[in-house]
């Protein structure tokens, strides 16, 4: 009777354990497993790849230097809408925190803040502030009795939009554009416009030099891997070896051969190919910037693109030489199509490099031939506006990140062959 | 007793164990100076205080302070920064606050810290040590005839060649304006307006196709010695090493120089904050100030210490004259106006690196 009631037995392991337990638990042992062996490069990844990025992007709409250190201005922002007179309750608010900025020392990072937009204003603030004990009502006038400034309307207009610590004035800012005193956008003065010209230039240079990369690292990639192989492995290590010296070396070289009393203008002298006092400028400007990063970055376009010509059967060109191909026709059908992996692989390597290359059109760039990293640098390490330097930044990252899509629908990104 | 003798015995020897180990950091910028600074600092402090002192360079102190401050991660006690720097980090509130008359040793003969000191070496955390200086140099045997005024450094039809200049609005501007005829007095004045600024932009183009531009300050002697430029802006006390310590043909023109002070500096939230202060008290003490300018032609930023100033340190080179704090130097000066650079150098440093760019 029992048996003709019973549920359908469930299976189980010797041990009486139901087996889908069993099974789960073995498996969950495994995946634990998987999970540890990749931690170490998960947490890698998030350390010094996700959260600095994200941080940066943080930094790009997020300034709290001013709207932390002027509570009472914030508050009297958000009761009035932009177009109030400012008037004494204003001023109060301003006193207040002036006060208060003075007895914490932050002055100079409110200050700061403001004067990234409206210049000359910091100094405002460290004169007032250092005077902010004295302060007595009516506060208008009396702020204004310590500094004129204060009444200009594009000040309480830079204030106003710093009084919330979220802000896209910086990329604004990147873009080479500004806000007028109504808070209209606007281009900022041609004279002072920069950033536009560098992005466009920095996207030229990069071009040329990948293109550059590319017609010079073929033939090496081609006879490299049509050699018979010991003859390659020794060729292969004078590709390699610059790779190995050190990146500062190799651009001082440059500069020694390249500059004005260089080798190879002494060398075009001596010949006389030009004359002592028509030496050739070859460095200092665009032109020291494309040669120094080609030769920096073509070991990156030979390396795929000889990996990928190695597995190119000779067999397939002999094929198409058999079949009545002109070798032009058996290259451009036959080999070249089958190279493109590699092209691919290494012109995008190239270019996303050298749109962020910075020491070498700092040292060998002069004046025309900077890029936007260099500017991004002079954000980080000497205006220090960091925020600008990270809106700078994050509108290169989306640049690169736009490619690299363009790049995957044309062409694809399974068919770039790294090596 | 004897127990007790014993256990202090011990003790003592314990605290001062305790005491050499302790040391104090030191960010500097490397070179020369760096050099100079252990010479005429260092090395007597940890003679003297048992403390060892570690020396780092950077490029600029003042990065890494910034950013050791905001991070919370403070792991150099003193810094030596430009004075511009120290006022801007200290209006951060990223420094500690030095009081002249507590924190700084008296001079010799009484006088407090506070009156010995040149006008300008306070701010509310830092206190100058030395006084450098931007000036124009030339390669003697690149150039015909003598170069005399600032002014000549922007005729390149009297003077024809390449010139050197620091790749940053602050300090090229000045010169351009002194180059335009305005006397150094006024210059801070002028650059106010938009006037002097376009004015100064107008010299500037007149030199642009000839200038090579340098960013770090080793540059200049290398530009001069290959002959890359004929003339060059320059920090005094490279020029004068080149030229004493390694017999280059270069000369100082001192019309227009423009003189900075170095500031040491605390930064809020120094590991060693007592060994911080007794090393910024014994470094700026009157003989130290005076025994670095053997080793490097800086001048002092202490009264008392100038008439001690001798000999350079192959014992021959009287260092008065290269001192850019020298009378005879000083007929055409300029003082780095950091209140000036605080409030104008993001607008005048956009302006200037697109007039570089375009």
């Amino acid at each position: 009777m029992s048996d003709a009631t019973m549920e359908p037995t469930e299976l189980r392991t010797a041990d009486g354990l139901p087996l889908k337990k069993a099974l789960a638990k073995s498996q969950a042992r495994a995946k634990r497993r998987a999970f540890l062996l990749v931690a170490p490069l998960f947490l890698f990844v998030l350390i010094t790849f996700v959260v600095p990025i994200g941080q940066m992007l943080l930094q790009s709409v997020y300034n709290d230097s001013f709207s932390k250190n002027a509570p009472a201005l914030g508050q009297w922002f958000s009761e009035h809408p932009l177009g109030t007179p400012i008037d004494e309750s204003a001023y109060a608010a301003l006193a207040a925190d002036l006060k208060e900025m003075k007895a914490n020392r932050t002055q100079g990072e409110a200050g700061t803040r403001i004067n990234y937009d409206v210049a000359g204003t910091r100094s405002l603030f460290t004169s007032t502030a250092r005077k902010a004990d004295k302060l007595e009502p009516p506060y208008k006038e009396a702020i204004l009795d310590i500094n004129e400034g204060w009444s200009d309307p594009n000040l309480w207009r830079a204030m106003r939009s710093a009084s919330h610590p979220y802000t896209i004035d910086f990329y604004l800012a990147a873009l080479d554009m500004t806000r007028d005193k109504d808070d209209n956008i606007v281009s900022v003065d041609e004279t002072r416009s920069i950033y536009g010209t560098l992005f466009m230039r920095t996207a030229i240079l990069s071009l040329v030099i990948t293109v550059l990369c590319m017609i010079l690292a073929f033939p090496i990639a081609h006879l490299l891997a049509s050699l018979p192989l010991a003859k390659s492995n020794l060729l292969m290590i004078f590709v390699l070896l610059p790779f190995w010296t050190s990146l500062l070396v190799r651009t001082t070289s440059w500069m020694v051969l390249l500059q004005q009393q260089g080798v190879l203008n002494d060398i075009m002298v001596w010949l006389g190919i030009v004359s002592d006092n028509g030496r050739l400028e070859m460095m200092y400007n665009k032109t020291g910037t494309i040669v120094a990063m080609t030769h920096i970055l073509l070991p990156f376009m030979v390396l795929p693109l000889y990996s990928v010509m190695r597995t190119i059967p000779v067999s397939y060109v002999r094929a198409a030489r058999s079949l009545g191909a002109t070798s032009w026709t058996a290259f451009r059908r036959i080999y070249l199509p089958q190279t493109l992996p590699g092209i691919g692989a290494g012109a995008l390597l190239v270019f996303i490099l050298s749109v962020g290359y910075y020491i070498t059109p700092a040292l060998v760039g002069g004046a025309d031939g900077q890029l936007i990293s260099n500017m991004i640098a002079f954000h980080m390490q000497k205006s220090l506006n960091w925020s600008l330097a990270a809106a700078l930044a994050s509108l290169l990252l989306g640049g690169v990140i736009i490619l690299y899509w363009l790049y995957d629908r044309l062409v694809g990104i399974d068919n770039m062959k790294l090596g | 007793m004897k127990k007790l003798l014993i256990l202090s015995t011990a003790l003592a020897g314990f605290t001062a164990a305790a005491a050499q180990a302790e040391s104090v950091t030191v960010l500097s910028w490397g070179g020369a100076y760096e050099k100079s600074q252990v010479e005429a600092y260092n090395k007597p402090f940890t003679e003297s205080t048992g403390i060892d002192v570690n020396m780092e360079a950077a490029d600029n102190p003042a990065t890494p302070i910034k950013a050791q401050v905001e991070a919370g991660n403070v792991s150099v006690d003193v810094a030596d920064v430009e004075k511009s720097d120290a006022i801007r980090l200290c209006d951060e509130g990223l420094l500690e606050p030095i009081d002249p008359d507590t924190d700084l040793a008296a001079a010799p003969d009484g006088t407090p810290a506070s009156e010995d000191f040149i006008d300008g070496s306070f701010t509310d955390c830092g206190v100058a040590n030395i006084v450098w200086s931007t000036v124009m140099a030339y390669n003697t045997s690149k150039v015909d005839g003598s170069p005399a005024t600032i002014a000549d450094f922007f005729d390149t039809a009297k003077y024809p060649g390449k010139r050197g200049l620091r790749k940053s609005a602050k300090g090229t501007l000045e010169f351009a304006l002194m180059g335009a005829g305005v006397p150094a007095a006024d210059v801070y004045k002028e650059l106010a307006t938009p006037e002097g600024v376009d004015k100064a932009f107008a010299e500037l183009d007149k030199i642009k196709s000839d200038v090579v531009w340098w960013d770090a300050g080793a540059q200049p002697p290398q530009l001069l010695a290959d002959g890359e430029v004929v003339m060059s802006t320059a920090y005094n006390g490279r020029i004068f090493n080149a030229e004493v310590a390694e017999g280059q043909p270069f000369k100082i023109v001192w019309d227009g120089q423009l003189m900075d002070f170095d500031f040491f500096v605390i930064p809020k939230g120094a590991p060693n904050m007592d060994a911080a202060k007794a090393y910024l008290k014994f470094a700026t003490e009157t003989a130290q100030l005076a025994n670095q300018a053997k080793w490097i032609s800086y001048g002092p930023a202490r009264k008392s210490s100038a008439p001690m100033v001798g000999m350079y340190q192959d014992g021959k080179t009287e260092m008065g004259p290269h001192m850019p704090t020298s009378p005879d130097n000083l007929t055409n000066a300029l003082v780095n106006d950091s209140e000036f650079w605080a409030d104008h150098d993001t607008e005048l440093s956009e302006r200037f690196n697109a007039w570089l760019a375009g």
